[in-house]
């Protein structure tokens, strides 16, 4: 059970200020998936990846990562992951930034030429970071969460700001990384990415929603589409309640 | 504490600075220029010469402290702070890159000074130039520690450069600059005495005065040391893994 499963919330429940974010929150991510966060801004998305990779204080619950309680020292080196603000330093160019962080995550030194290829910013490798267009900039930060051999990626709207053709091609590298075994957990707001998920966990006012496959997400709510699906089940919600 | 973690993040830091050449010189460079203006301020050498020490303190001090709490606001407000602390650096780590490397421009900083004061201002030391440098740059380092703890309780960066006039300049005011310090009524010595700076003055005072490394100048040598040592300290306990 252990081996099968990179992340698994139990009870989860974070306080920020006077607000309830998060609200007895459990979900299970199998390793090797890639997991689809989604949900309108504000939902809590952001709040539940700070729990998984350890750098948010929870009021309640247990967030367990690769069998180990969230944010023990031992995964700072398994886990990749990405903010949702670009969190590179905008005064280095692309390789200096990434390098420094090769060096803090002890990954080899062919790390940065390679991280930078699989994000696409070859041509961009000595440019400043501050002097990049705002979806280089993301991949940027990106490919900070590829560097050394993480187990897990956390990825906080990987794709926003990015236009059609780099998108497909990051999905394709996820995809990549999922069957080589790493496990993705990526969020979201545009519903048109969640197909491209094995399994998604739609939130809402610090709830889950639903957590299942994009299929059977459509065939409960006998919805064409997933943003017709997740209206659905908004709608569902408001009745039991 | 692994150094290769503390050395990694220096060189970053100076990385950046190399980056941005305008404030590599005006950290070079305004101390000396302000110093320079003192010289025609006073407008003799002999005044220079009693003022001079204290700003070789006061200048590196003040300018170490801002740019330091800038830099390392800019670490919390942009993402890359959280960031680093899912990653397996120690908070000591990245504190003492920081120290790193801002002891290597305040060394510049204080060479550049010193040597200026010395040869076209005409300040004259009875003492060794090597142990006023030491002071010098011990001081700058106690700005950049302060800086770094200051940093914890800004939020913006207005609030960050407000920092400067409230924490740095009640130290100028009671170091023993504008006033003697054993002159003051018992509250005001009260407080110079608990401010680091003022040990830094009186250190630097008597390496000019005489050649005599005394008890007293060792204990002011240790203060101002020890000083920085606590504020970095501080600062490490204001960095958090967890945030709300």
């Amino acid at each position: 059970m252990a081996n099968s499963t990179a992340v698994s919330v139990d009870g989860l429940r974070v306080r920020r200020g006077a607000r309830v974010v998060l609200r007895d929150v459990s979900f299970e991510v199998p390793r090797g998936s890639v997991t689809g966060l989604l949900g309108p801004s504000g939902c809590g998305k952001t709040t539940l990846m700070r729990s998984v990779v350890g750098v948010q204080i929870v009021e309640g619950g247990t967030v367990t990562v690769l069998g180990e309680p969230a944010g023990s020292p031992r995964l700072r080196d398994k886990i990749g992951y990405a903010t949702q603000n670009p969190s590179v330093y905008a005064d280095l160019t692309v390789s200096e930034s990434l390098r420094y962080f090769a060096s803090i995550l002890r990954a080899p030194a062919g790390d940065v030429a390679r991280v930078i290829d699989e994000v696409g910013l070859g041509t961009h490798a000595d440019h400043i970071v501050g002097e990049l267009s705002g979806g280089q900039l993301s991949r940027a930060s990106l490919a900070v969460a590829l560097l050394g051999r993480p187990e897990l990626l956390v990825l906080d709207e990987p794709t926003v700001g990015l236009d059609p053709l780099l998108r497909e091609e990051l999905w394709m590298l996820f995809r990549k990384l999922a069957d080589r075994g790493v496990t993705l957990l990526v969020s979201s707001h545009v519903m048109d990415e969640a197909a491209r998920c094995e399994r998604l966990l739609l939130m809402r006012e610090g709830r889950i929603l639903a957590d299942d496959t994009p299929a059977a997400l459509r065939t409960a709510t006998g919805a064409d589409d997933l943003e017709q699906a997740f209206l659905q089940l908004v709608r569902q919600q408001e009745t039991l309640a | 504490m692994n150094v290769t973690f503390a050395l990694a993040t220096a060189r970053r830091i100076l990385t950046q600075l190399r980056h941005d050449h305008r404030t590599v010189a005006m950290m070079v460079l305004v101390p000396s220029l302000l110093l320079v203006l003192l010289r025609f301020v006073f407008n003799t050498e002999q005044a220079f010469s009693a003022a001079a020490p204290a700003l070789l303190a006061v200048f590196p001090f003040a300018i170490m402290f801002i740019v330091t709490s800038i830099t390392t606001l800019r670490e919390r407000t942009t993402a890359t702070l959280e960031r680093l602390m899912t990653m397996p650096i120690g908070k000591f780590d990245l504190l003492f890159g920081y120290a790193i490397a801002f002891g290597v421009v305040a060394i510049l900083q204080v060479l550049v000074a010193t040597v200026l004061s010395l040869t076209l201002l005409g300040l004259e030391i009875g003492g060794s130039v090597w142990l006023l440098m030491l002071i010098a740059v011990l001081d700058a380092l106690l700005g950049t520690a302060l800086g770094l703890f200051a940093s914890a309780f800004a939020r913006t960066e207005f609030q960050a450069v407000q920092f400067m006039p409230a924490i740095v300049m009640p130290q100028v005011l009671l170091c023993g600059l504008f006033a003697p310090r054993d002159s003051m009524t018992p509250v005001l010595e009260w407080l110079s005495n608990v401010m680091p700076l003022s040990y830094a003055v009186d250190a630097l005072e008597s390496v000019t005065r005489s050649n005599e490394l005394d008890g007293v100048l060792a204990r002011n040598l240790v203060i101002v040391a020890g000083s920085g040592v606590l504020a970095l300290i501080l600062g490490a306990a204001t960095l958090r893994r967890r945030t709300p």
